[in-house]
């Protein structure tokens, strides 16, 4: 035991020697590097986003974004298959205290909305796809705790996270006939700067993403809540 | 401005040290859940404050709500199938 803590001591000032150095070495950058300027002047006429990182994640980066949803994906999926229910669970008592009960009822449908409103607004305030899903996953995550024994149709959310997935590809290959490229957001009119309607597909895409990782994360929030410890039996 | 910006600062910093701790030497479960959520909470706000409002909502809405969430949800599943097993 003392071994391993003077091994964890040792890794500690190791740790904070280095970042000492970064914080050392450390200058305000006073301008922007070349991309970075050119992603600040040029995006809003290019892609009529007015957040520029919206417009970073989904039009110049957008493949990224694919992968990272691709990754999710990935995950949700391992998850569900890991934890996958042989046979029907008995259903134990719902031993909630009321309290959470009444304060989840008031809260999920707020949750719910402020996650499609972050997710819709993605292209004019910050936020997005992934912070809009993780905040209806969340929603979800509080009607599991309040109510564990309530079932989860887990079929509807993997049909909206197949549809809005497939769809994604297909817009980005609709940019790749109508426009510059895979995942251009010029396939619509860019519209006026700051209007909902406007960026092209940008909000579509976003919305989708939102769905996606929404339906994913609850997915694997219902997989966990649903499994049984089988495992310490057999 | 600046002076009042660093205390600020320097205080939020010192209560996620304190939360850090708490989080690591607490006893009680649910409490070292929620000063690691209050971490992510602090962090967000830290984020924000370096203007970047994008990754304080993604630390927010990962690190203080469905990671919290999640923890929870995993606390209550181990403390029912434990109590299965006494019987």
């Amino acid at each position: 035991m003392k071994m391993k803590n003077s091994i964890a001591l040792v890794l500690i000032v190791m740790f904070g020697i280095f970042l000492f150095h970064i914080y050392e070495r450390y200058q305000t950058q006073t301008a922007l590097n070349k991309t970075a300027a050119y992603y600040n002047s040029k995006a809003p006429a290019e892609t009529g986003a007015a957040n520029v990182v919206t417009s970073i994640v989904v039009t110049y980066r957008g493949l990224d974004t694919l992968g990272e949803v691709t990754v999710l994906f990935l995950t949700a999926m391992i998850v569900g298959y890991i934890l996958r229910q042989r046979g029907k669970a008995k259903t134990p008592k719902n031993t909630t205290s009321e309290i959470l009960i009444t304060a989840a009822n008031i809260l999920i449908p707020g949750s719910i909305i402020l996650g499609a409103y972050v997710f819709i607004n993605g292209h004019l305030t910050p936020g997005g796809g992934f912070q809009g899903g993780a905040i209806i996953g969340t929603a979800i995550g509080l009607m599991i705790l309040a109510n564990p024994i309530g079932n989860i149709q887990k079929t509807a959310l993997h049909y909206i996270e197949s549809l809005s997935g497939f769809t994604y590809i297909l817009i980005g290959l609709a940019g790749l006939i109508l426009a510059g490229g895979f995942l251009d957001n010029r396939i619509l009119p860019l519209g006026n700067l700051g209007e909902l309607f406007s960026a092209g597909a940008i909000p579509i895409i976003y919305s989708l993403i939102g769905l996606k990782v929404g339906s994913e994360l609850s997915s694997i929030l219902a997989s966990i809540n649903e499994t049984t410890n089988n495992t310490a039996k057999s | 401005m600046e002076t009042f910006k660093l205390i600020m600062m320097s205080t939020l910093a010192l209560v996620m040290i304190i939360a850090a701790i708490m989080a690591v030497s607490s006893k009680e479960m649910p409490l070292a859940i929620l000063a690691s959520g209050a971490i992510s909470l602090l962090t967000s706000i830290f984020f924000l404050v370096l203007a970047s409002p994008d990754v304080a909502m993604t630390e927010a809405a990962i690190g203080a709500g469905l990671t919290t969430f999640l923890f929870f949800i995993i606390l209550r599943k181990t403390e029912q199938d434990s109590h299965e097993n006494e019987k």
